[in-house]
């Protein structure tokens, strides 16, 4: 099955994710087109995180479809392991490998996975690592690393993959204050530079100043998506007027 | 006086018989803690499953072997299998299955908590690379198991080195028996040989225990992360 609109690069089709009784994802759909910023916010529990691990196959989904360049990735059939590096992760705890230097982390995809030689592939980080500010850190171990360092690895890391579309799950959540701006500028470069995302967060600054489109989730289901113009200044639910509203002081 | 007790030490081959005992001592020592790393990586493997009844059993094993103890599994080994099945194993063999059970049992569970330690983000971040389930334990799981395992790994060797100490008493001429053996012998020529035997293999036991512990400390300053 393929999608009318070759712009389109993920299609999510009325998501459904249970646990146990529990409806997480109720009737999710939306669009994301290549080179396309998506922004998903709402509430902590709402299911944004379980939203993007659905995409990359790490929760399995009780109905609906995931479409990627075209073709259904949630059939049973899929290999995750190839879709997956179409698909660059990045996670709230970073999760760096403590066993690998800074380099054998990045390397370790496209080394092992991918299986491109260790000469190129090493270029090919150290380039990355350049322009994350991180090439000096290259021979350190994860635990050498401020958490905002961390989370700059962990980027490349996925990146390294040379993925088609990037998720970003809530990954300043874990961070001092003073360490979330030099991550949300990587993100923000990324964008500059072209690459499909879908980000959670809970800066909305930063999802207005990134965002093509705004998603906001609240009980497991899209209430709103508009632009982030539209969706800041003028939101048209309550429930997002609710949750806007506390983020501002007055 | 003073000195006569050590002069035991050596007369004639005493002290080559010693040390002959030690090498018994270590034989025993390093085929059952070899077959327990082996075994017990296997069982930890096992334990970490979700299924019921692997769990049940397993948990019966390590519990047995965990509260039995070693010299009651020694007696029912050596003696109660000679008596009921008519199996005559050696003193030696005895000891070896039953410490390499014991030490299963320990190194199973040893296994089991440093696999369930490693926690789950580990495993998300290295499918999300697209690692395979093999790629992600081979590169990323067990590496990192294995630092936590190694220094209690050789805890557990350390002990199973002084337990079978007590395979004396099943008849088998260890170091402590040679010891044994050797005050016997020259109990009116020299009444206070005991002190300086058992003080010399006290010593031997410390010889061969200390450079293991010291490694397991060192390995876990190392590899702190």
């Amino acid at each position: 099955m393929t999608t009318k609109n070759e712009n389109t690069l993920l299609e999510i089709e009325h998501l459904q994710k249970k646990y146990e009784d529990a409806e997480v994802l109720k009737d999710i759909s939306f669009k994301v087109d290549i080179g396309e910023v998506t922004v998903v916010i709402g509430p902590s529990g709402s299911g944004k995180s379980t939203l993007l691990r659905c995409i990359n196959g790490l929760e399995d989904i009780q109905s609906g479809r995931i479409i990627l360049d075209g073709k259904s990735i949630t059939d049973g059939k899929t290999k995750w392991s190839l879709v997956r590096q179409k698909i660059g992760m990045v996670f709230q705890s970073y999760d760096l490998f403590p066993n690998m230097t800074v380099l054998e982390n990045v390397l370790l995809g496209p080394t092992k996975v991918q299986k491109r030689t260790r000469q190129e592939a090493t270029a090919s980080a150290e380039q990355k690592l350049l322009r994350v500010g991180l090439l000096e850190k290259r021979d350190a171990y994860p635990r050498q690393l401020s958490g905002g360092q961390k989370q700059r690895v962990a980027i490349v890391r996925a990146l390294m993959m040379e993925p088609e579309v990037m998720l970003f799950d809530e990954v300043t959540a874990a961070l001092d204050p003073e360490m979330v701006r030099e991550v949300l500028d990587v993100i923000l470069e990324l964008a500059r530079g072209g690459m499909t995302m879908v980000i959670v967060t809970h800066e909305m600054q930063f999802a207005q100043a990134i965002a093509d489109r705004i998603i906001f989730i609240d009980g497991g289901e899209i209430i709103e998506t508009g632009s982030p113009e539209e969706f800041f200044t003028q939101p048209k639910t309550e429930r997002a007027q609710k949750f806007l509203n506390m983020f501002t002081f007055e | 006086m003073q000195d006569l007790g050590i002069k035991v030490l050596f007369e004639g081959s005493n002290f080559a018989r010693l040390l002959s005992g030690l090498w018994v001592t270590l034989e025993i020592s390093l085929a059952s803690v070899a077959f327990s790393l082996v075994l017990g990586v296997l069982l930890g493997m096992v334990m970490t499953l979700r299924n019921p009844i692997t769990k049940v059993l397993t948990k019966i094993f390590l519990e047995f072997n965990r509260l039995m103890p070693q010299l009651v599994s020694l007696f029912l080994v050596y003696f109660g299998l000679t008596t009921a099945f008519g199996i005559d194993l050696s003193g030696q063999t005895s000891a070896i299955i039953v410490f390499s059970l014991w030490g299963t049992a320990e190194m199973g569970d040893l296994v089991r908590s440093a696999l369930i330690s490693i926690p789950k983000h580990q495993y998300d971040s290295s499918a999300a690379l697209g690692l395979t389930k093999l790629q992600a334990y081979s590169y990323v799981i067990i590496p990192q198991t294995l630092r936590r395992l190694t220094p209690p790994a050789i805890n557990l060797t350390t002990r199973m080195i002084k337990t079978t100490s007590l395979v004396v008493l099943i008849g088998v001429v260890e170091v402590l028996k040679v010891g044994q053996q050797i005050i016997e012998a020259n109990r009116y020529t020299a009444p206070d040989a005991a002190l300086w035997i058992y003080g010399v293999i006290f010593f031997l036991y410390f010889i061969v225990c200390y450079p293991i512990s010291k490694l397991a400390g060192r390995l876990e300053k190392q590899w702190r992360n």
